[in-house]
């Protein structure tokens, strides 16, 4: 994403090349498109004409030969048909993906305009294009489409990444708004509007309540897809966000039901009590229903994986697979989909994450946001090519009165309720918040397909309702959704806090909610925390025994903190730039004072124990093997970038403190290595380390802990930072009787030069710790040897990045 | 003593006053103090045995603890005193009390800082105005009692934990005089402790 200055004549370079490469994929699509619109595809949603296809296959000028007489043999042919539609499929899905590719090019578009209005633009063009050459309309998308294929990767995608605590915390407010906020806005717009049909002057009168009613149910919904596309690129602080988002994804409930009941409603001659009882309990029913088909799925995920240890390399497909039919069961029962797919994805998210493999479950990361990515692309594109229909009917009042509506009616709703929540809430939502909860509810694409799935028997004027659906659409992505930005700016509306969790936070957060759990319990007070309590004792004594693998219910704490070092592991890893130490450098130069209150040995144990944690060594001769991963050449090398930028840090830190110190350097060796250090067996090649590789990272590193301590006799001074991390790669060859000490400290040394290439890497490191324990006391300088590594980790990781989620490749939209 | 016996109404707004709950409240709080003492008039520490729920909580003792410290009830001695009364009971709990935006900023700011200091004293067993790692060690520890996790991965979470602190602030943690204020500007330089907000904020509020 961030192009240098120098970088940018390359691509806008790159864009004119870019350009006719767009327009030649126009034109086969154009081709295509002219043969879809004979056949009949899953593009095609409203419009099948006569299936005469082949003469107009002669205008493609890629077409065969037409020698209908003659049966020559013929060298070259061309059977497009044969692969039409997975090739049309494809075609789009690449457009799509191009056109992502365009707009980053051209970064300083994309901050102006959000990417779901640049989509739609293209869509527009796209759709224009194939209307002016065919003066047909272009395909529609198909509301199946929409719904079977589009739809459930965005949803799966928000529903696992759900941060799940404010989500919780707030769920309170996210259910207020969604229904009781969802069903305002509908029976308002739709009262309202029925009070304008009723105005003969607007041409309108043949529109009854009910109509207006559904019309209004469909209307309502805030749109997640939309919501997400543009808020994503804002940064509200955190519970804005989850309002927002957390009421566009729980809304659906309420909108699936009530679109139903009022569908069955208009066709129904006369509507008794019954049926409006039955109406409200199935709106019941689709909410509750639709969660608990989620939490099924759910859990069965979850067990199912506890069982997949032998075949790894399909874990993620389980997940894929056990949400897709969650979703499919969900709307086979008429049950909220949307609702019964978050519920599903929340509940297997813990338990699954815990019994697959790291690999795993960075692939089902990137699958899932790769696939929603897509998805949401092809939305909005697909949103501007249906735009382009000669079957407009436009009726200035009904529109204009309809985005009017919807605009005040939201207002309104947010206000009154937010009034009424604000005294159940603590942290209360302020005028700013209303704002942007009331600015942010955009329509999308699902307001769209529901449109299309209208009867036409019973609306005559459908169209006059597509019509003002995409007006709303349009207007509230392109003008709220451009605005929103510097409004948030303007408003200085608290923005996401972008610094990384830090494991003290979370003990002091863990320790917060045991705090005022108990005082609840002493005052006999149930409140938050109580429920919260109880539900996390659930989770430990019964469900976390049942679904995961290895009985061992881990902590949050715990959670965090191996998390926190994965992170810092593979960002080292993966890192290499020396602009970092710097950062650490100016860090020493604040002279840290004097800690006392940590011992020698603890501080070793410490850095032991974090340092055991970091990495993780295997021994397998690579085989290629289909049911397993190969071994990864790349990670012999990630070692090395590791061993070398730590020698790197190493050696500017300790340029840092000879320059602060005035002392001579002593350089006196280690006395207790020195019997590994004289190894000369070669290293095996096919060592490599992986991180946190699918076993229990605890259960190793006390492994680990054992091994080491009892093979290694440290002495208490001499283990230093840098060194650490070579210790635990120690491990595993203890057994296979190499020395023990073979890698870490073989490179070490004074003067025993040997074949490793790591050697003068390391000898770095030596002798600087060597230095920072001489010359310090003896605290600070281990602290500092090991300061040096997080406050330039940790610091780093905030520091040199905008947002910690931008350069993580795990997260989509790029800013 | 009678069935339930009430307090007069002159010390129901005596307490109000002093500690910041209304009568509603008190009077509320006065018979679950008494269901907890079983009648009598002071609590002592075997009163929270009582409570079955509290029992599988990890922090037990040190909750129980803060309510007879001390320093928290504004004596000037720093150990734990071994009876408290109804209004000690008060003063405690106010420390868990909502603070809405009628006080001034200066109010505000004074109670956010009694807030943290209740806190720091929970985590600051030995009393010596210092969070050591020592102590931060045995938070850990008990935070991670429930799960059978090896005590090797506390301690070095909390040493991580430390040196998260000295990253932030570097050479203001812990060194002197006034330390406990170190440690306080410490969490409030903290970015993004959600919890400490909500505590000083006063997430937790009596429902009568």
């Amino acid at each position: 994403m961030a192009l240098a200055g120098g970088g940018s004549r390359d691509t806008r370079g790159l864009c004119r090349l870019s350009l006719p490469g767009y327009f030649i994929l126009l034109v086969t699509l154009l081709n295509n498109a002219e043969a879809t619109s004979r056949n009949e595809s899953i593009l095609h949603g409203q419009e099948v004409e006569g299936g005469n296809r082949h003469p107009d296959s002669s205008k493609i000028h890629l077409s065969r030969s037409l020698t209908n007489q003659e049966e020559r043999l013929s060298v070259f042919s061309l059977d497009y048909y044969h692969v039409q539609i997975p090739f049309e499929i494809t075609l789009w899905i690449l457009l799509a993906s191009l056109a992502k590719i365009g707009f980053h090019l051209y970064h300083k578009l994309a901050t102006i305009v959000p990417e779901s209005c640049l989509l739609i633009i293209i869509g527009l063009l796209l759709g224009g294009i194939i209307f002016g050459a065919k003066e047909r309309s272009p395909p529609v998308m198909s509301t199946d489409v929409f719904f079977l294929y589009l739809l459930p990767p965005i949803v799966l995608d928000a529903g696992y990444f759900m941060p799940s605590r404010p989500f919780f915390d707030n769920i309170g407010t996210i259910l207020w708004y969604a229904v009781v906020g969802t069903l305002w806005n509908i029976i308002g717009i739709a009262v309202s509007l029925y009070g304008i049909c009723q105005v003969q002057a607007f041409n309108l009168s043949d529109i009854t309540l009910f109509q207006t009613l559904l019309f209004g149910s469909l209307i309502s919904a805030v749109d997640p897809v939309a919501v997400l596309a543009v808020f994503e690129e804002i940064h509200v602080n955190e519970q804005l966000h989850i309002l927002v988002f957390g009421e566009s994804l729980l809304n659906d409930a309420v909108t699936v039901a009530l679109y139903h009941i009022f569908k069955s409603f208009c066709q129904m001659r006369d509507i008794l009590t019954v049926d409006i009882f039955a109406g409200i309990a199935q709106f019941f029913v689709v909410g509750i229903g639709g969660i608990i088909v989620g939490i099924i799925y759910g859990f069965v995920a979850a067990f199912t994986t506890r069982f997949t240890q032998n075949v790894r390399i399909i874990e993620p497909l389980f997940v894929f697979l056990y949400s897709y039919l969650c979703y499919l069961t969900a709307e086979m029962f008429r049950l909220s989909g949307i609702m019964a797919l978050i519920a599903c994805s929340m509940s297997m998210k813990y338990y699954v994450e815990e019994n697959i493999s790291m690999k795993s479950s960075t692939t089902i990361k990137y699958f899932m946001k790769m696939w929603s990515s897509v998805s949401e692309t092809l939305i909005f594109i697909f949103l501007g090519v249906s735009t382009i229909t000669n079957t407009h009917e436009w009726n200035w009042a009904f529109v204009c009165f309809t985005l009017l509506f919807c605009l005040i009616w939201r207002a309104l709703g947010v206000i009154v309720l937010t009034q009424i929540i604000n005294r159940f809430r603590k942290l209360i939502i302020t005028r700013k918040d209303q704002f942007i909860i009331a600015y942010g509810g955009l329509r999308g694409a699902i307001c769209f397909s529901l449109v299309f799935l209208l009867p036409s028997h019973i609306f005559p004027r459908k169209h006059l309702f597509i019509t003002s659906t995409i007006v709303v659409i349009f207007f509230t992505v392109f003008i709220q959704g451009m605005t929103i930005r510097p409004l948030v700016n303007f408003l200085d509306v608290k923005k996401t806090n972008k610094k990384q969790p830090t494991v003290s936070e979370e003990i002091h957060i863990r320790f917060f909610d045991h705090l005022l759990a108990g005082v609840e319990d002493i005052c006999g007070q149930w409140s938050h925390y109580y429920w919260r309590d109880k539900a996390k004792k659930f989770n430990r004594n019964y469900l976390s025994k049942l679904l995961i693998r290895d009985k061992e219910p881990k902590s949050g704490i715990v959670a965090l903190y191996k998390k926190l070092e994965l992170k810092q592991a593979i960002e080292l890893a993966e890192s290499g730039q020396l602009s970092k130490v710097s950062s650490s450098a100016s860090l020493l130069n604040k002279k840290p004072q004097k800690i006392n209150n940590v011992s020698p040995d603890e501080l070793k144990k410490i850095k032991d124990i974090l340092a055991k944690n970091l990495y993780q060594i295997r021994q397998r001769t690579p085989s290629y093997n289909r049911h397993s991963l190969p071994r990864d050449t790349n990670e012999n090398q990630v070692k090395e970038i590791l061993i070398r930028r730590h020698g790197s840090l190493r050696e500017s830190m300790r340029k840092t403190t000879r320059a602060k110190q005035s002392d001579a350097v002593k350089n006196s060796p280690f006395s207790q290595p020195q019997n590994a250090r004289t190894t000369t067996r070669p290293r095996k090649k096919n060592v490599a380390f992986t991180v946190g590789e699918d076993s229990n990272l605890e259960t190793d590193s006390l492994q680990l802990d054992n091994l080491s301590q009892s093979k290694l006799r440290p002495s208490p001074r001499h283990q230093e930072a840098c060194g650490m991390e070579w210790k635990n790669e120690v491990h595993r060859e203890n057994d296979r009787s190499q020395k023990p000490n073979s890698f870490g400290y073989d490179g070490g040394g004074v003067g025993s030069g040997n074949d490793s290439r790591r050697r003068p890497a390391l000898k770095k490191p030596r002798t600087t710790s060597d230095n920072l324990e001489h010359h310090y006391n003896e605290h600070r300088r281990s602290r500092q040897g090991f300061v040096e590594f997080s406050p330039d980790n940790w610091r780093a990781e905030s520091a040199c990045e905008e947002d910690p989620e931008v350069n993580d490749p795990l997260i989509r939209k790029p800013k | 003593m009678g069935s339930t016996p009430s307090l007069p109404a002159w010390e129901i707004r005596n307490l109000a006053n002093t500690t910041g709950f209304t009568s509603e409240q008190i009077e509320i709080l006065h018979r679950r103090f008494l269901h907890l003492t079983d009648g009598k008039t002071t609590m002592s520490k075997d009163c929270f045995d009582n409570i079955p729920d509290l029992d599988c909580n990890p922090i037990k003792s040190r909750i129980v603890n803060a309510f007879f410290d001390g320093r928290n009830l504004g004596l000037q001695t720093s150990g734990t005193v071994d009876e408290i009364t109804f209004e000690n009971f008060l003063t405690t709990l106010s420390f868990f009390q909502h603070m809405d935006d009628n006080h001034t900023k200066e109010d505000l700011e004074y109670y956010k800082n009694e807030k943290l200091q209740f806190l720091f004293r929970m985590y600051d067993t030995n009393g010596d105005g210092k969070i050591t790692l020592e102590e931060l060690r045995e938070i850990v520890d008990e935070l991670l009692s429930k799960t059978s996790n090896a005590e090797k991965t506390s301690s070095s979470i909390a040493d991580a934990a430390m040196l998260e602190a000295a990253n932030i602030c570097v050479g203001q943690m812990i060194a002197k005089n006034p330390a406990k204020e170190q440690a306080i500007n410490f969490w409030k330089a903290k970015p993004l402790c959600p919890g400490t907000d909500s505590l000083a904020g006063g997430k937790y509020e009596l429902a009568s």
